[in-house]
C-alpha cells in the first residue's frame, strides 16, 4: 500500500466532514465549548489536540501488539499524559498568555474523548502511517468546529477577530450608533447553542449520509 | 465551617461542572437517556471525586510542589501523569467494589463505569484544585487550603454534576414525544436544551455566601 493511496486519503478526509469527531461521533465536546470564546485560544487548542492525537496514535499503533489487553487503558492514558505534559510545557514557554487563557483545559486534553476514542477504535488495529493520518484528520476535524464556533463568538461577543476590532467605533451606542456587542456570546451557554446550530447545518447538508 | 459551606454551595450552583466549565460532557450526553441510570452514574462520579480530589491534594502538596520533597526539587510537571494514574486506579477499585456489593448497579452502568476514568469532570476537579491551592484563603471564597476543603469541593462538584445529569435525563424522557425538526433531532436539540439549562444556572452567578 503506497503512502498516499486512495484508501489513506479517505482515512484522512473522512473525519474532516462526513465522520467529524464533534458533529457526528460526539467526541471531545468539553473542551470544544470551553475554549472557544475567542479565536486565538481556539486555534491553539485545535492544533495541540491535532498534534497529540497524531503522535499518540502513532505510538500506540507501534506498540499495539505488545500491550496486554487488560491494562491497555492505563497504557494509553500514560502515553497521552506524557504527550500532553510536553505540549503544555511548550505552550507555557512560547505562547504564555494563551496557555493562561486555556488554563486547565490543556491538562484536560488527557481526558478528551477524541484521543481515547481514536486510540481504541483505530490505532489498536491499524499500522502507524494510517494511524498518523487518522490522528491528523480527526484533530483537524475537531479544530474546524472550534474555529467556526470561536469565529462567531468573538465576532458577535467582542466585535473583533484575533483581537483586532472589526466593527467601526462609530457604530456603537456610546458613540451615537445603533450597535451593541452581544454579551451573551461570551457566556458558556451560547457556546452550546452555537454548536447545536453547527450540527444542525451539518446534518441538514449531509442528509443522506447521516 | 463557613468556608466549607460556601465552597460546597458555590461548587454546586455557581461553578457547576457542566454548566460553567462543560466538564464530563461526553458521558453527560451519552448516559442521560433515563433518569435511573443517570442517577447511578452521578453517584459513582461523586464517589470517585470524593476519593481522588483529597488524594491528589495530598500528592500535590506533599510530593509534587516546589520544595515539598527536598529543597529545590519541583516535580509539578509530573502532575498530569500522577493525577491520571490515581484516577485510573480509583476507578478500578470502585468498579470492583460495585461489582462485589451491588451487581444490579454494576450491570446498569455497564461500560460507563470504567469510562469514569476518562470523564473530564474528575480530572478537571483535580486540576482546578491544583490552581486553587495558590489562592489566598483569607480573601478568596474559592481557595482550597486543606483536606476538609477538598472534601467539600469534591462533594459539591459531584452533587452539581448529578443534579445536571438527572435534570437533563428528565427533560429528555419528556422530549421523546415532541416534534423536533429532523436534522436537529438527537444531538442538536440536546445541546440547545443544555444551553437553556446553562442560562438558567447563570442566575446563580451572583450568589455570595
Amino acid at each position: 500500500m503506497s503512502l498516499f493511496s486512495k484508501e489513506n486519503g479517505e482515512i484522512f478526509k473522512g473525519p474532516l466532514n462526513l465522520n467529524n469527531p464533534i458533529a457526528v461521533q460526539v467526541l471531545g465536546i468539553c473542551s470544544a465549548l470551553a475554549v472557544t470564546s475567542q479565536l486565538k485560544p481556539a486555534i491553539v487548542m485545535g492544533l495541540s489536540v491535532t498534534v497529540i492525537t497524531a503522535f499518540s496514535n502513532v505510538i500506540i499503533s507501534l506498540i499495539r501488539k505488545t500491550i496486554p489487553n487488560r491494562i491497555r487503558i492505563i497504557v494509553q492514558l500514560v502515553v497521552v499524559a506524557a504527550l500532553v505534559t510536553i505540549v503544555s510545557n511548550i505552550l507555557k514557554a512560547y505562547v504564555y498568555d494563551v496557555s493562561v487563557q486555556l488554563s486547565v483545559y490543556v491538562g484536560l486534553i488527557i481526558t478528551n474523548c477524541i484521543l481515547m476514542g481514536r486510540l481504541e477504535a483505530f490505532a489498536m488495529q491499524n499500522g502507524p502511517w494510517a494511524s498518523f493520518l487518522d490522528g491528523i484528520g480527526n484533530g483537524l476535524g475537531y479544530a474546524i468546529i472550534l474555529v467556526i464556533v470561536g469565529f462567531f463568538r468573538e465576532l458577535l461577543g467582542f466585535g473583533s477577530i484575533f483581537g483586532i476590532q472589526l466593527i467601526p467605533d462609530s457604530w456603537y451606542m456610546e458613540n451615537g450608533g445603533l450597535y451593541i456587542n452581544n454579551g451573551m456570546m461570551t457566556m458558556p451557554a451560547m457556546a452550546l447553542i452555537l454548536l447545536a446550530c453547527v450540527i444542525w447545518v451539518h446534518r441538514a447538508v449531509n442528509k443522506e449520509e447521516v | 465551617m463557613e468556608h466549607f459551606i460556601s465552597l460546597f454551595v458555590r461548587s454546586i450552583f455557581v461553578d457547576n461542572m457542566i454548566f460553567a466549565f462543560f466538564l464530563g460532557m461526553c458521558s453527560y450526553l451519552a448516559v442521560s437517556k433515563t433518569v435511573k441510570t443517570s442517577f447511578g452514574l452521578g453517584v459513582a462520579v461523586t464517589f470517585v471525586l470524593l476519593i481522588t480530589v483529597p488524594v491528589d491534594y495530598l500528592l500535590q502538596t506533599k510530593v509534587l510542589a516546589d520544595g515539598a520533597l527536598a529543597e529545590g526539587v519541583d516535580l509539578t510537571f509530573l502532575a498530569f501523569i500522577l493525577f491520571i494514574a490515581v484516577i485510573a486506579a480509583m476507578v478500578q477499585l470502585v468498579e470492583m467494589i460495585v461489582e462485589r456489593f451491588s451487581p444490579s448497579l454494576y450491570a446498569a452502568l455497564g461500560i460507563f463505569l470504567p469510562l469514569i476514568a476518562v470523564n473530564c469532570a474528575i480530572m478537571g476537579a483535580s486540576l482546578f484544585m491544583q490552581q486553587r491551592i495558590q489562592l489566598d484563603p483569607e480573601t478568596s471564597t474559592q481557595a482550597i487550603s486543606g483536606v476538609g476543603d477538598c472534601v467539600a469541593y469534591a462533594l459539591g462538584s459531584g452533587i452539581g454534576w448529578t443534579l445536571a445529569i438527572v435534570g437533563l435525563a428528565a427533560i429528555r424522557e419528556k422530549m421523546a414525544y415532541s416534534d423536533v425538526p429532523k436534522p436537529l433531532q438527537g444531538l442538536g436539540i440536546t445541546f440547545i436544551t443544555v444551553g437553556l439549562m446553562a442560562m438558567a444556572f447563570m442566575c446563580f452567578s451572583g450568589l455570595k455566601l
